[in-house]
């Protein structure tokens, strides 16, 4: 009889592919690299985080093999006749030989015209989204007043509380003295059965009964001193140690600003939404812990909620230095900056009270920048620059490392705009 | 086992581990009953997503990296996502153990027919058919692949990934160019090759070396000079030809090169054998299943079920239905087997005179026999009889470049049967599909250009991939290559690579030339 075995491999890696996936994106990383810059361009806002379906010509990727090509002459044979006899002959559809009823044709077209797509996953998105992007500043603040642990994983020891007793371990060790331990006897025992095989073989006058009991007795006893090694024992027990290890704090707050005044119309928002997701996405796979601050103003500054901050609309002047100063306020009350990260991000279209920018560069220069990682300020405006403008240039030159200004004139811009703020700079810039 | 004789194993379609043991007991026993000799078997239950896996990388456990596997990988993905296709219920791999992937989705009386067709009748086919027997070595195949994955690891951590994809992409370029179609090759042994690849690159470069010496004695000098044509016969097997004599490559890359070979070698009974093995497969778990209905061991619900898979596994459109998508490898071999042991147990008198020697015989005997001494080419040949054809309503189509009508050449009556029958053979004629494309001749002692010769059939041109294949050949040969395309003894066309420049030519930068 044949013996077939059943192996149940459910749980082995199904990431198999995931080598040869990656080598081909990273193959064809320039045109997926396209596909992903469009996709941040034609989205919606509300579906930015998601993957992306990736279609690549067919003819970039076609792997050339040698085979026969259209011409000459070629006989078919194919299934299911009806009304043909032998001789006949057929009009060739116009066109080029293959059409028609040939399977040739359909087959050979199928294959190659179609675009290659496939899609990637909304982690794949991300990543060559950012790529080459990074974050400016990137020094994590190193807490020591701040008592952040974590316990990791750190070996195994031999002692410990029952609830960290390591099964797998322990069983393995168990099993492995059991083995030792009986070793002796269970080949005492072979000798000894195959023994009592041989005598009980013999023909019953033959037989020498009492030595046939003494065996059958030791065998007994060797049994029983098996069975009497104990399944698990102190000397087993393994147990899970952890260690607590300090961590840097790795929580991040943004803040992100705009005007909501008159002047700024519907469309302009949508972009400058789409620069904060844009933020916000970007943040998001540097830190574990995120919290964002809406603040919106025109003259006055107001913290909101999401929905109200990009949907809700007001009129009226502009004075910039209401939201900053209560962002300042923020700052200082929730997050110290000794234990959080913190950007900023403010969108405007330029629009503001004459005699308020000066206020604006005097918040920023003496607070706000000095405890921010990064702000950007985005002018989102096709016509000339005004004053804001102007003053924030000479913050930026007291702090070009943490302070970065661009100007956004239509919805292309965005991405460019937001990949240029990121740069990944040069270890000596 | 004859305890089961009216005791159905089960009566769901829930399927446990201790039910396919007992299936494949109960089917292990049917086709010891049929004589069926098979490797052990070895049945692995995967999910829908290991199943990709396995797609994309030929069916093999095992595989180097390679950049176009992921592609496989994402367009069978793509294409289960979506729905547009199903994917197989089984792979099975030719080793010893053999390797039966089972998909957890299945239901029992699915896994029983896989188990049937897989496990036995691949199987038995792997174990028994010549074509198998000289050219793969099933107890060998699984650790070769483990040599060559880590071969290409190692090459890749050494000279980089890019560079070995390289090289990689130009063979697989070629790879159905890495046989020898005639020459029975060495089996291939994981040790003996790790253990000899050192020997063989030092070796391997000193022959090359020998055969592109530069400075030659004065007593070579003389013997090259006779040496005109080299190689002294055509030679068939490309790659083989490049890894021997390719001036610069280094011996990684030759190593590489022999990889690719290797295992193109390993497919290549399968690519000749489609309808054989397929039908072979599908005879048998239709045999072994009705068998198992016959002593009681499956219920009727569950026949039902397998006939309905069977039914849709060896449908076929014709050729003007929408889903025609050529002849169905399952269906006609089935169709095949069935009509042999026809012939051998109820022979008609058309049987009679087509097939005198084998109506009447021990149909086992017969079948067995035929799976074990043919491929798909000569088994067509051999045993495709009338009815078949007539059942198909098989006809033959003549598509002549230079005429501007299809002609039909034969059809299923009595003075077309032969000729449909050798027309349907020579189409499963590896030789005939594929171009016949030989190394004629090396420059030796001139430019070192390579010149390949590509003979016609029936005045059928390369397709349009050709230049961009010699490009490849180009990258591993490392000089001038040359491919003319004859029609009997006429030059029809040229490729040049790179593009041959010519004073007066204009078209100096199209690297091949109609000569039509």
């Amino acid at each position: 009889m044949r013996t077939s075995y059943v192996i149940d491999r459910r749980l082995n890696g199904k990431n198999k592919s995931a080598v040869n996936r990656r080598r081909f994106l990273d193959r064809y990383k320039k045109h997926i690299k396209r596909a992903v810059n469009d996709a941040v361009n034609s989205r919606s806002i509300t579906d930015m985080e998601k993957g992306e379906s990736i279609t690549i010509p067919s003819k970039d990727i076609h792997e050339p093999h040698l085979g026969s090509g259209v011409g000459g002459e070629r006989t078919i044979v194919h299934p299911g006749n009806k009304e043909f006899n032998q001789g006949d002959r057929l009009k060739k559809p116009q066109g080029g030989g293959g059409a028609g009823g040939s399977g040739e044709g359909a087959g050979q077209g199928g294959e190659g015209m179609d675009d290659f797509t496939f899609n990637i996953s909304q982690d794949e998105f991300l990543e060559f989204l950012f790529e080459d992007l990074e974050l400016p500043n990137l020094v994590k603040k190193q807490l020591k007043e701040i008592d952040e642990h974590v316990y990791r994983h750190a070996g195994i020891t031999s002692s410990g509380v029952p609830t960290k007793i390591n099964i797998i371990r322990s069983l393995r060790n168990a099993h492995a003295r059991k083995i030792a331990l009986t070793g002796t006897s269970r080949k005492k025992i072979r000798d000894i059965t195959a023994e009592i095989e041989k005598l009980e073989g013999l023909d019953s006058a033959l037989r020498d009964e009492s030595e046939l009991e003494k065996l059958r007795e030791e065998k007994e006893r060797l049994e029983r001193r098996i069975r009497n090694i104990p399944f698990i024992d102190d000397i087993d027990l393994k147990f899970n140690r952890h260690e607590k290890t300090p961590v840097p704090s790795n929580a991040a707050v943004m803040f992100c600003l705009m005007d909501v005044s008159g002047s700024m119309t519907q469309a302009t928002k949508d972009m400058a939404k789409r620069f904060f997701l844009l933020l916000y996405m970007f943040l998001r796979r540097n830190y574990e812990k995120i919290e964002v601050v809406f603040i919106r103003h025109h003259t006055s500054a107001k913290e909101v909620d999401e929905e109200e901050f990009f949907y809700s609309r007001e009129t009226g002047g502009t004075i910039v230095s209401s939201a900053l100063k209560l962002m300042d306020e923020i700052i200082k009350e929730r997050y110290p900056s000794n234990a959080w990260n913190i950007f900023a991000a403010q969108a405007s279209d330029g629009d503001n009270w004459n005699d308020d920018s000066p206020i604006c560069s005097k918040i920023l220069n003496q607070s706000i920048l000095q405890v921010v990682q990064y702000f950007a300020y985005i002018e989102i405006t096709p016509r000339d620059h005004q004053a804001l403008w102007y003053e924030y240039e000479s913050v930026k030159q007291n702090f070009p490392r943490s302070f970065a200004m661009e100007q956004i004139v239509e919805p292309g811009d965005i991405f460019p705009v937001f990949r240029h703020l990121f740069q990944k700079k040069d270890a000596a810039a | 086992m004859s305890k089961e004789k009216s005791q159905p194993i089960s009566t769901t379609s829930e399927w446990t581990f201790e039910l396919i043991q007992e299936y494949d007991q109960a089917i292990a026993n049917a086709a010891d009953s049929f004589g069926l000799d098979t490797y052990p078997n070895q049945i692995e239950i995967i999910s829908s997503e290991q199943m990709m896996d396995a797609y994309s990388s030929v069916g093999m456990p095992v595989g180097y990296h390679h950049w176009s596997y992921g592609k496989q990988f994402l367009q069978t993905q793509q294409n289960y996502q979506r729905g547009r296709m199903g994917l197989a219920y089984e792979i099975v791999i030719n080793s010893n153990p053999s390797i039966a992937y089972l998909m957890e989705e299945n239901t029992m009386c699915m896994q029983a027919l896989v188990i049937a067709h897989a496990c036995y009748g691949h199987n038995s086919f792997f174990k028994n058919n010549y074509l198998f027997k000289t050219w793969t070595d099933a107890s060998a195949i699984i650790d070769y692949l483990v040599f060559a994955k880590n071969y290409v690891t190692h090459c890749e951590e050494r000279y980089g990934i890019e560079e070995v994809e390289k090289v990689l992409d130009s063979c697989h370029a070629l790879q159905n160019y890495g046989v020898d179609r005639y020459k029975r090759p060495p089996t291939i042994s994981a040790d003996e090759e790790r253990r000899r690849v050192q020997e063989r690159e030092d070796y391997l470069q000193q022959q090359v070396n020998l055969l592109w010496k530069t400075i030659p004695g004065t007593e070579s000098n003389h013997k090259e000079a006779q040496r005109v044509n080299f190689p002294e016969e055509p030679q068939e097997n490309i790659l083989y030809f490049i890894e021997k004599n390719a001036p610069l490559l280094e011996t990684w890359q030759r190593e590489l090169v022999r990889i690719v070979r290797k295992i193109a070698q390993y497919f290549y009974p399968q690519r000749q054998t489609q309808v054989m093995n397929e039908g072979w497969a599908t005879f048998w778990h239709f045999t072994l299943l009705n068998e198992l209905y016959d002593r009681g061991q499956i219920t009727d619900g569950f026949m039902m079920e397998f006939l309905a898979s069977h039914t849709s596994v060896i449908a076929q459109p014709s050729f003007d239905e929408p889903w025609y998508s050529g002849i169905n490898p399952y269906a006609l071999g089935f169709a095949m087997f069935q009509d042999i042991r026809r012939i051998c147990e109820n022979p008609t008198e058309e049987d009679l005179t087509w097939f005198p020697d084998i109506a009447n015989t021990d149909w086992i005997k017969t079948l067995h026999f035929a799976m074990e001494n043919f491929k798909d080419e000569s088994f067509i040949l051999q045993y495709l009889s009338p009815k078949v054809i007539r059942d198909f309503k098989f006809f033959s189509i003549l598509d002549d470049e230079k005429r501007p009508e299809y002609e039909v050449l034969a059809i299923h009556d009595d003075s077309g049967y032969e000729r449909v029958r050798q027309l349907l053979a020579e189409q499963y004629n590896l030789s005939i599909r594929e171009p016949n494309i030989q190394v004629h001749s090396v420059n030796v002692r001139g430019d070192r250009s390579i010149t390949l010769h590509h003979t016609r059939h029936k005045n059928v041109p390369l397709n349009q991939d050709a230049e961009e294949v010699l490009k490849h050949m180009h990258r591993l040969w490392g000089f001038d290559v040359h491919l003319l395309s004859f029609e009997e003894d006429e030059l029809r066309k040229e490729y040049h690579v790179p593009a041959l420049k010519r004073e007066s030519d204009v078209s100096s930068n199209q690297g091949s030339m109609d000569l039509n």
